[in-house]
């Protein structure tokens, strides 16, 4: 007996279930998270309004605000995979979508994208509120599209490493809390570096967030610590290192096909 | 014909348990197959081959003729399987977990199918009821939909009617029967004996990762009752269960498949 269907990719279901996934919890997965950026903004800005000028020109505040956006960018992109794909190892129901005749690429793509598409929605959030506080410019938006969706799908593949790999939530909790979170907050979102000493500024070159960051605030000012261009293929080499690895572990089925 | 499901050799190690030794069998299409033995005898491992959620260390399992490692686009839409385990998306209602497995197998516009399952399984009234609300046998016949929402050839159900109530088991029977006469490949595990023996026309068994039994459902009753050197009594499945798991020989009882015999 043979199936009655025509088939076709499930990918497009797969990343429409992961971006319903995160929709239903919204006030969690996207208000949460606007809230924190523009606390930041508040307390930061207000503090330090006045007394530090990073760039000529520039206020802090509006020097602030596309840090905060890519943070909050970052962050969520990496939580999206992550906790999902740990959620659905632990409780159980990753089966289903093992069972499928999705391919690891598939897999991989409907998972990263989903995880960029949510760490956009809470970037366009946080920016959209942090405009009533400041306005920076806009200068080379295309720099600000290229810079946001590629660190978006770098986490997004980080998070999909993280899920794979841990097998509690404690232990995802630490790639979060010890690797991501120092990683986003020691790369310039509240600073240039070239306001660090030298032994800092040499460690935040070794940090591919500070380029995905710096690269991202040229395109709002058209000034940054290093070359755009420079930034752009760190961060693409970086999205290509985590992509091979995460599509070999996915391939091999390591610590989901077991 | 090509097999529903062939397996030749597989062997299967976790750290020093040998969960599978040399399993070798043949499924044919339109069979009611039992897969049976005791816990941590290897059911569900050789399942989890089938499927590809686990690898053989060796030997080659197909599924309607596919190889499950090689070929698994195919061989995953060929096969549908009930897990064991009681799981769900919590995010999620009934219809929209259906209309998703759905969609995870490449069948786009399958509600109408989809609503016939959801009858048959008198899912109907909870179709918008997120799966967190739902019971325990609620569950379990999501699972049996899930499993049957891409309309695969061959079905595996893993245990399917572990602690659900008899209503359930009944109209869950009534209707895998049905896919079973309509030609769908039925492959079942499960503890309750009665169960397999009214239903499957062919059994294995399988003890410490070993066949050590496959042969007819009859046949295995006909051998047993010899055995009991013409007392009068008449066995049931239970007792050939026993007999053989108790068997240290570890033998195979092998017959060719139905319809070849």
């Amino acid at each position: 007996m043979q199936p009655a269907f025509e088939y076709a990719s499930g990918f497009p279901t797969l990343l429409r279930k992961e971006i319903k996934r995160f929709y239903k919890v919204a006030f969690q997965t996207v208000a949460a998270p606007v809230l924190t950026a523009v606390l930041y903004l508040m307390i930061f800005g207000h503090v330090l309004e006045g007394k530090v000028m990073v760039y000529d020109q520039i206020s802090y505040s509006a020097f602030l605000i596309p840090g905060l956006v890519m943070m909050s960018v970052l962050q969520n992109a990496f939580a999206n995979t992550s906790s999902s794909l740990i959620q659905s190892k632990l409780t159980g129901n990753l089966v289903f979508v093992l069972l499928a005749p999705i391919t690891h690429f598939e897999f991989y793509s409907a998972y990263v994208l989903a995880s960029v598409f949510r760490g956009v929605v809470v970037g366009l959030g946080v920016l959209l509120i942090t405009l009533f506080f400041d306005m920076p410019s806009f200068q080379y938006p295309l720099w600000i599209i290229l810079f946001a969706f590629l660190g978006a799908a770098i986490l997004g593949g980080m998070g999909l490493l993280g899920g794979i790999l841990a097998e509690k939530f404690d232990q995802l909790a630490a790639f979060q809390n010890f690797l991501i979170m120092p990683a986003t907050m020691l790369s310039g979102v509240f600073y240039s570096i070239h306001s660090l000493p030298a032994i800092w500024q040499t460690i935040s070159h070794f940090n591919p967030f500070f380029y995905m960051i710096d690269g991202f605030r040229y395109g709002f000012f058209g000034i940054s610590d290093v070359s755009p261009w420079t930034s752009l293929a760190i961060v693409g080499i970086f999205f290509v290192v985590i992509s091979v690895i995460a599509l070999r572990l996915l391939q091999s089925g390591y610590k989901l096909r077991n | 014909m090509i097999p529903a499901i062939s397996a030749e050799h597989i062997s299967k190690r976790f750290g020093k348990l040998q969960a599978l030794s040399d399993v070798s069998l043949r499924i044919e299409q339109g069979e009611f197959f039992g897969l049976l033995g005791p816990n941590g005898a290897g059911k569900t491992t050789l399942i989890s081959i089938l499927a590809g959620l686990s690898k053989a260390d060796s030997g080659l399992a197909t599924v309607m003729g596919a190889d499950v490692q090689l070929d698994f686009m195919k061989s995953r839409r060929m096969l549908g399987v009930v897990p064991q385990e009681l799981v769900f998306d919590p995010f999620f209602t009934v219809r929209e977990t259906l209309r998703f497995q759905s969609g995870y197998f490449g069948v786009r516009n399958n509600d109408d199918w989809i609503d016939e399952i959801m009858v048959h399984l008198d899912l109907t009234s909870k179709a918008n009821s997120n799966m967190r609300s739902l019971s325990g046998g609620m569950k379990r016949r999501v699972l049996v939909a899930q499993a049957l929402v891409h309309r695969p050839p061959v079905i595996v159900l893993d245990e399917p009617t572990a602690g659900v109530d008899v209503e359930l088991r009944q109209s869950l029977w009534k209707f895998i029967s049905r896919l079973n006469q309509d030609g769908h490949t039925i492959v079942l595990t499960t503890h309750y004996l009665e169960e397999a023996e009214a239903l499957c026309q062919r059994i294995a068994m399988l003890k410490q990762g070993k066949l050590v039994a496959l042969d007819t459902t009859s046949n295995l009753l006909e051998r047993h009752r010899a055995l009991q050197k013409n007392t009068g009594h008449e066995p049931d499945l239970e007792e050939v269960f026993m007999q053989i798991m108790s068997d240290q020989s570890g033998a195979i009882k092998n017959t060719p498949p139905i319809g070849q015999a």
